[in-house]
């Protein structure tokens, strides 16, 4: 099996759905001749055509309204936003448009369309190239939001999110898309070589949405993860030296309730470890499911560990990240109530 | 830089306000370079005055843009007009029995919807605004199944999802409505672009109010339509209002909207918005290079929104009350009824007569959606609230239909 880095990933199921399906087509800004910034997109216009995919306008809302008026008329578009940063001009049409299409027309129009975007930090590019605003997307009705941690969970997942009739965003870690990244910056840097999950079908399949993954199993603690928080969560856990259970999410909605009830239910302990600022994010929706459903099994306080609420800081980068070592200490906390 | 004066901030006020006579000397009606109907494919540099002209058919002696329609089809356009207008009345005057939350009517713009609906084919579709609810009638969809929207009762179509009006009805070509103006226009490029992509053969109608074509959705939509040559209609309905609003505080003071086109590359037609055929003209003109791989066309539409803005808007709080009866083109349904009699093709008594008929068949399909119930008395199965969020419904919606106990 071929192996793959996570950019050669993605670039394999967009290659997989275009040869596959004629309604598939792939836009965004510098996403054609030239094969897009992280070059998640070369080679594709040459192998399938200028009108297959192509450079779009800058103007987020503009690309992904055409992409909503494509997959109304029965297209799956499948857009680029450059860095998931820009994604809020087009904030309107994901919300007010995209998401409730299906619901306000009861059936007769809706957008199967995939919003695919770079997202997260660790790659020192300041408050426009480093945010995680998955947790904006998570709150609105009717869309669906995919983060995957691994080259194969990233072809799976991103097959099955083209596939899907609904709205997904697909936030690609973009720390991820050359290796491993597992918050050690000090440490050399690791390529998906030698990784079991770097090993990567040529064809088609798929990794359902709504399905987490039990990356680690373990008793004392349960960890949630998603994207490059998952490799970081591994480090956290070796440096902490528990026996964690480690979730990878994969897909915050739809959400794998169930796989987390259970591993709370065992474990009785949870930490939830995200890059967006603590406040308002994806964790406090998850700190709330867990209290809510394993409330009696708890043993501890659940541990919130993420990017702290300033913005997301240049030189700062390695004081923002969350990385083991603050995970490692979160656990510790929990681990300390018996 | 001392010599020059103090800077002052200028904001745009509209001719008349209320108790003031109404005054439109601002807008021009000539019709100028608009008496020529150019080659569907004569290069856009050869358009570049058209914007600043008006197309007009009824009241010129020859007009070069007339459509020479059957007088049936005339009197089939005036059918739907008038049925349009008594609708609407009808139906506000049923918000004001509290038998609905709200209501929006589209009086004296009611050519706009009617002519297009007429004039573009079953393949093609429309991404509306809440004022063309003339391309519904004119289509002939039933009005019983509109006032159960209306209703949001039990056989309402869209399941009580919805607001009053927001209709939706891909089979009649008309795209699904929403209250937040302007963000479909960019819909209606990305569907023509698709129908372009796969060869097929249907084009696209945005609609888009000239207040709201101060939103970046207009100008996202103009650039995509221009780069990809979509074949696309965008038009802009110039009511001289949005809400409270005049069309200056939307730049009209500067320029027409028409003219917006010219920095797109694209042309740019200004319509008499009140006269039936002159809409249909023009919106056959751009139609006709939409399908020949021409690409997009913007349309300004000249009108004057006569009622409200809606059932939630007093309009003599912010503009003479008599403002409409000066409106310099008329009403829509008086020009074209005259046009016919002076054709010989109708008459007063004809028209009495249509009236008649068209009340009664109103009548009927409301008491018809009244016995299934008006918004309150009668809804549909509260479980569809949970319906349509997703194509599956996920665990949330499962769990909290339980919760709720249905």
């Amino acid at each position: 099996m071929p192996v793959m880095n996570m950019i050669q990933a993605i670039n394999s199921a967009l290659d997989v759905k275009l040869a596959q399906d004629p309604d598939v087509l792939v836009f965004g800004e510098d996403v054609g001749y030239f094969g897009g910034v992280f070059r998640v997109t070369d080679g594709l216009q040459a192998k399938h055509g200028l009108t297959r995919c192509f450079d779009a306008p800058i103007s987020e809302g503009g690309i992904i309204a055409t992409a909503i008026g494509m997959g109304a008329y029965g297209l799956r578009p499948v857009p680029e936003i450059q860095f998931a940063d820009y994604i809020l001009p087009a904030f309107d049409q994901l919300v007010s448009e995209a998401a409730r299409l299906r619901y306000r027309s009861n059936g007769e129009f809706w957008a199967p369309i995939t919003v695919r975007s770079p997202y997260g930090g660790g790659i020192f590019g300041g408050q426009t190239h480093s945010q995680s605003p998955e947790a904006i997307f998570a709150h609105i009705t009717g869309l669906k939001t995919v983060i995957p941690s691994t080259p194969y969970d990233a072809k799976g997942l991103l097959i099955a999110a083209i596939e899907d009739d609904d709205p997904v965003i697909f936030l690609e870690p973009k720390r991820l898309y050359n290796g491993p990244f597992d918050g050690r910056h000090d440490q050399a840097l690791k390529t998906w070589m030698g990784e079991p999950a770097a090993d990567v079908p040529e064809g088609h399949y798929t990794v359902p949405l709504g399905k987490a993954a039990i990356v680690r199993s373990g008793t004392d603690v349960t960890v949630l993860a998603y994207g490059t928080m998952v490799h970081v969560a591994k480090a956290g856990i070796e440096d902490a030296g528990v026996d964690a259970e480690l979730i990878d999410l994969r897909s915050i909605v739809p959400l794998d309730i169930d796989t987390i009830v259970a591993s709370v239910a065992k474990t009785g302990r949870c930490v939830i470890l995200h890059e967006a600022s603590r406040f308002g994010g994806f964790g406090g929706e998850l700190s709330a499911l867990v209290q809510e459903r394993c409330f009696w099994a708890l043993k501890s306080p659940i541990e919130r560990v993420g990017g702290w609420d300033t913005p997301y800081p240049h030189a700062f980068e390695w004081d923002y990240f969350p990385g083991p070592a603050r995970l490692a200490k979160a656990l510790a906390r929990t681990m300390e109530n018996r | 830089m001392t010599d020059s004066p103090a800077l002052s901030l200028y904001v745009p006020e509209p001719l008349a306000r209320p108790g003031e006579a109404p005054r439109f000397d601002h807008l021009s009606f000539a019709a100028g370079a608009a008496e020529v109907r150019p080659a569907v494919d004569a290069p856009e540099h050869e358009l570049r005055d058209m914007p600043y002209g008006l197309v007009r058919v009824l009241g010129e002696t020859a007009s070069a843009w007339d459509p020479v329609l059957d007088p049936e089809i005339l009197r089939q356009g005036l059918r739907a007009m008038v049925q349009t207008r008594l609708f609407e009345d009808r139906l506000f005057r049923a918000h004001r029995q509290g038998k609905t939350s709200f209501f929006m009517k589209s009086t004296g713009e009611e050519a706009i919807g009617v002519a297009q609906s007429m004039a573009l084919g079953a393949g093609d579709m429309c991404f509306p605004t809440y004022r063309v609810q003339g391309w519904l009638i004119a289509r002939g969809y039933s009005i019983e199944t509109m006032i159960n929207q209306i209703y949001s009762n039990e056989r309402d179509p869209l399941k009580g999802r919805q607001l009053p009006i927001l209709y939706s009805a891909r089979e009649y070509g008309f795209y699904s409505l929403s209250g937040n103006v302007g963000s479909r226009f960019g819909h209606a490029v990305g569907w023509a672009m698709a129908s372009a992509y796969r060869g097929d053969r249907g084009i696209a109608l945005g609609y888009i109010g000239e207040g709201t074509t101060a939103e970046g959705d207009f100008h996202e939509a103009l650039t995509f339509a221009s780069v990809y040559r979509a074949p696309v209609i965008l038009a802009v309905t110039n009511n001289q209002w949005a809400i409270s609003s005049f069309s200056g505080i939307a730049g009209a003071e500067r320029t027409t909207f028409a003219a917006k086109a010219l920095a797109y590359g694209i042309p740019g037609l200004r319509v008499d918005g009140n006269d039936f055929l002159a809409v249909w003209a023009a919106t056959l003109w751009a139609a006709a290079r939409a399908r020949a791989n021409l690409g997009p066309t913007l349309i300004e539409f000249v009108t004057y929104r006569v009622a409200g803005h809606s059932t939630s808007d007093d309009p003599t709080k912010y503009r003479p009350a008599d403002e409409g009866s000066h409106w310099p083109l008329g009403d829509p349904i008086e020009r074209l009824k005259e046009h016919l009699v002076a054709l010989g093709e109708w008459s007063g008594e004809r028209h009495a007569q249509m009236e008649a008929e068209l009340t009664e068949a109103l009548r009927e399909a409301q008491r018809a959606a009244e016995a299934v119930g008006t918004l309150g008395k009668s809804k549909p199965s509260v479980a569809e609230m949970f319906e349509g969020v997703f194509k599956d419904p996920d665990w949330r919606v499962i769990e909290q239909r339980r919760e709720l106990g249905i």
